[in-house]
């Protein structure tokens, strides 16, 4: 490889500290140090050692824009140096993401959701003219905490929160962004306060204007439990620990039957585990409902290894926040399912690929992962059964496309996180090129009741737009849709509901009778998705909420293959056209959707495109929208 | 010249390609047995030298049993596979993608696509005249070559040449996201500034004209290029020992550009500077 740098743009002292702290300083002028001694003239190393090392990109963009705010030239440059990367391929990785910036911006970035649930309860953007002028507002897809609707997210760069130990200063792992101590003991060279991060939900003009003034002291989030309305039904399985347990405490999540699964996982053998997964018929619940059964006994079955693990918990899906409640209300939860699967596929590493905007599951996250390691049920020797097994996380950057399954790969080794042609299915060829099973965090937390003898298995669905009782429900497969959103508290005039998120379909509040299975809803013509249940009332306009999300799909497109990267732009365009036309007025360019869309759906390289037009579609023939 | 390829025989994998049975060397992918039965399936992000993106999707087919359709240029021929080449469905897509590349993007010299166009009779004004399009300014920054983004259907062709693929040099890379995803050198600096070594492989692949010879682009501008009145000779590169096949592009006694035979088995089409570019000794008359 023949990398140039550019000699003009120099890394400032922060920007240097920030990487270093992340990858360690550099060893040589080879890789970054300052100068180069004549005896390092003499020869070059460390090329080869510092590619290995390319999936650290991610982690490096994310630590300068931490502190920094934005990634300067000189940044991306030292982090090129460090990682043997090629300015332009990090310039490309770091442009394809939306939580980051090349351009200069404040250090306070208030990203305020503009989708459909938070759109459906008023929205935050207009809100947002209270914040000051120190802050950059960005407009952001759904942020996952659509039950608080109308959301918000602010983040403001600084010192790295690594800092926080060094000053012996214990952070409360649910509030892992927040440094709450004024002033002392700064890291050497700076000035600026600690990164920190505050999650406005719902999101008025004061919850605003308190938490962009002073992100420490903005008022807690209410806890996960408080997002689920049936917490203390004896039939919650799923759930029944979310709001119970302490998700801080290790000790806490083993006296509510923690890491019992792990135990008989053990005593079956992987064969037996997958086996028992096999029998319980469990499919996938990140949107595809694929057999989770089969996909493992095809990972552990190649000859090739080592074999990964991957968790998707990018749930980026508008309307989902089902993964966040899981995840903030019973984390261990999630690290024992994942070593059980880890154990099953024969794989020693898993990722757990988490979206960027969720800070308080990323700090429980992390905490439980160091409370496992500490009590030996991740590392060298989990549970003293001689199967080695550990969990690294990785944040996402703002990009809905990173939670396709190949796409992760991609975004988790440095790479623009563009989906690759199937096949070699991930199960072949995954991460790094080796066999690697990736699941859903639902998927993966209902290996736990199987294993521990549960029959009857559940969903969760994520209720939200215009209902009493937004939340997380927990029900078993087969009760009706009409069921479930008299348990949410329907509004007097529904108009419609929106099933399966953005890729999902609408259906009227006459077919309410749909069984909420994934063949019921097949048959009806629409899909559970990742379990969306976005309703609506009539004071919505129809228009507006499909051109959501026309422009969401247009947003989100990696931009890699045709039909998605220009279909989704002239969707858009054709919706703007109609917005308030009715009738053979809206003929032709419905026509013109139709069209484009069919391409979409059998052309596109991926699961974006081909579901791109879904809703609007179902729009149109279901709810004649524009009749 | 015609390399002849020397490897192991392949074993022949047999399948229908639309209702006849053919047998095609394990590997080739439906592209190669389409190619060998004489059909002419469209292509744009295709080429013989690198391993194809299948980013356009102008190259669908059916696969029986498949969920969506299949880009010929990628897919690997599998026994007992049912392909079809020309149903309404391909047809369909084939015809809408060439409407939205069309829309959005000057293919004014992509080889074909105004035949395709015809064929498929798709009608890239129907979008209506506000249809987005990439509205990029040539970048005209070093004497050697353009690159007119405008033209670009981002088919990451040059992206693989420059890369690991060919050249190793890495100048340039994808940029920004959907619609708005571009070639880019790293902060959109311009070549001179970038880590291009100027071997031009990019322009050789290029399937667009979005990358051309200085001299080409001019000549356009001026309304003097001429391709029927160019002969194209292939010589040896006289520079350094490697032996390089370069092929002259003369019109009116002037080279105006060089490519090199993409079937030379050492080289497939690539150069140096040197060879592309140093020619301007020949013309000191
Ligand atoms: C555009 C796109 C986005 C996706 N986003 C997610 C996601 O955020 N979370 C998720 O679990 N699966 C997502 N998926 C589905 C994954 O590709 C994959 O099917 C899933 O993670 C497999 O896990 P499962 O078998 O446990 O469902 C997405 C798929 C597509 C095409
Ligand atoms: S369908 Fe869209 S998101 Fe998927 S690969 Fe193509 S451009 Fe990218
Ligand atoms: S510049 Fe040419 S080779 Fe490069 S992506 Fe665009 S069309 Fe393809
Ligand atoms: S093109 Fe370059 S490498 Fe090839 S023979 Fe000429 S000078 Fe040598
Ligand atoms: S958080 Fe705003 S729509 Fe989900």
């Amino acid at each position: 490889m023949d990398l140039k740098f550019t000699d003009t743009a120099k890394a400032t002292d922060e920007e240097r500290d920030a990487v270093d702290a992340l990858l360690g300083a550099p060893g040589t002028g080879w890789e970054g140090g300052t100068g180069r001694s004549s005896d390092e003239l003499r020869w070059a190393r460390g090329g080869a050692a510092a590619r290995e090392r390319r999936d650290l990109l991610l982690p490096a963009l994310h630590a300068v824009n931490d502190r920094v705010g934005w990634l300067s030239e000189g940044a991306l440059d030292y982090i090129c140096r460090r990682l043997t990367v090629p300015p332009a391929e990090a310039y490309g990785v770091a442009t394809f993401y939306s939580m980051f910036s090349v351009r200069p911006r404040p250090a306070k970035v208030l990203h305020v959701c503009t989708d459909l649930a938070c759109a459906a309860r008023g929205g935050s953007l207009s809100a947002a003219d209270a914040v000051g002028p120190d802050v950059s507002v960005q407009p952001s897809p759904c942020l996952g905490l659509c039950e608080r609707a109308p959301a918000a997210l602010l983040v403001r760069a600084g010192r790295s929160p690594s800092a926080r130990g060094a000053e012996g200063t214990e952070g409360d792992p649910a509030r892992p962004a927040l440094d709450g101590q004024g002033g002392s003991g700064r890291s050497p060279g700076e000035g600026r306060p600690a990164h920190a991060t505050a999650v406005v939900a719902p999101a008025t003009p004061t919850a605003l204007v308190a938490a962009t003034t002073d992100p420490e002291r903005a008022p807690a989030e209410p806890s996960a439990g408080a997002a689920v309305p049936q917490a203390g039904d004896p039939a919650l399985t799923l759930l029944a620990r979310v709001g119970v347990v302490d998700p801080a405490s290790l000790d806490d999540y083993r006296a509510h039957g923690g890491y019992a699964a792990l135990r008989r996982a053990f005593a079956l053998g992987p064969a037996g585990v997958i086996r028992e997964v096999t029998d319980a018929g469990l499919l996938g619940r990140g949107g595809a409902a694929f057999p989770t059964g089969r996909k493992w006994q095809a990972t552990a079955s190649q000859a090739d290894h080592p074999h990964y693990l991957v968790c998707n918990a990018d749930e980026s899906e508008p309307g989902t926040f089902k993964d966040r409640v899981l995840m903030e209300g019973d984390p261990f939860a999630l690290i024992e399912a994942m070593t059980i699967a880890g154990y099953a596929i024969g794989a020693h590493q898993g990722f757990l690929y988490l979206r960027g905007e969720y800070p308080r599951a990323l700090g429980l996250l992390e905490n439980a992962i160091a409370s496992a390691r500490a009590r030996g049920l991740l590392g060298e020797d989990v549970l003293g059964q001689g199967y080695a097994f550990d969990i690294e996380i990785r944040r996402g950057a703002g990009a809905y496309i990173c939670g396709e399954e190949t796409a992760i790969f991609n975004s988790i080794e440095g790479y623009r996180g563009e989906p690759r042609t199937k096949p070699p299915f991930p199960v072949e060829k995954g991460l790094f090129g080796k066999p690697t099973a990736v699941n859903n965090v639902e998927t993966l937390v209902n290996v736990l009741p199987i294993l521990n003898g549960r029959t009857e298995e559940t969903k969760l669905f994520c209720l939200s737009g215009n209902v009493a009782r937004p939340g997380i429900y927990e029900l078993p497969f087969g009760v009706t849709l009409r069921e479930l959103i008299e348990l949410a508290g329907p509004p007097d005039r529904m108009r419609a509901v929106l099933l399966g998120g953005a890729a999902g379909s609408f259906v009227r509040p006459d077919e309410l009778d749909i069984p909420l299975t994934f063949e019921g809803t097949r048959a009806a013509g629409t899909t559970l998705g990742s379990g969306v249940v976005l309703v609506l009332d009539d004071t919505v306009e129809l228009p507006r909420v499909l051109l959501r999300i026309a422009e969401f799909f247009r947003d989100e497109s990696c931009g890699q293959c045709v039909p998605c990267r220009v279909g989704t732009v002239r969707q858009e365009e054709a919706l703007h056209r109609i917005k308030d036309r009715t009738g053979a007025d809206a003929a032709g360019d419905i026509a013109l959707l139709r069209e484009v869309g069919a391409a979409m759906r059998d052309a596109s390289i991926c699961g974006l495109g081909q579901t791109a037009w879904n809703a609007v579609e179902s729009a149109i023939d279901r709810l004649g929208a524009y009749e | 010249m015609t390399a002849i390829p020397l490897h192991m025989p392949r074993r022949l994998v047999e399948f229908t390609l639309d209702g006849q049975e053919v047998r095609v060397p394990e590997g080739d992918t439906i592209l190669d047995a389409c190619r060998a039965a004489g059909k002419d399936i469209p292509t744009l992000c295709q080429g013989d030298t690198l391993t194809p993106k299948n980013a356009c999707r102008v190259c669908v087919v059916e696969v029986e049993g498949a969920r969506t359709l299949a880009p010929a240029c990628s897919r690997r021929a599998e026994p007992g596979m049912t392909v079809l080449t020309d149903t309404e469905r391909a047809r369909h897509s084939r015809k809408v993608v060439l409407e939205l590349l069309a829309s959005s993007t000057d293919l004014s010299t992509t080889p074909r696509a105004a035949e395709w166009i015809k064929e498929y009779e798709a009608k890239p004004d129907r979008f209506g005249p506000d249809a987005a399009r990439l509205n990029e300014e040539p970048k005209i920054d070093n004497d050697l070559y353009v690159r007119d983004y405008d033209k670009c259907i981002l088919c990451y062709k040059c992206v693989d040449a420059c890369g690991d693929q060919w050249q190793n040099t890495f100048a340039i890379a994808v940029a920004g996201r959907g619609f708005d995803a571009r070639i880019s050198t790293e902060h959109d600096a311009p070549l001179t500034d970038s880590a291009c070594v100027y071997c031009g492989n990019c322009i050789e692949v290029c399937p667009t004209g979005a990358l051309s010879f200085k001299s080409e682009f001019d000549m356009r501008a001026a309304g003097t290029w001429d391709e029927s009145a160019q002969t194209e000779t292939t010589t040896v590169c006289a520079y350094c020992g490697v032996g390089c096949n370069l092929t002259l592009h003369v019109q009116e006694n002037e080279i105006v550009k060089v490519t090199s035979p993409h079937d030379n088995p050492v080289t497939h089409g690539n150069l140096c500077i040197k060879g592309r570019f140093g020619y301007q000794h020949v013309q000191q008359r």
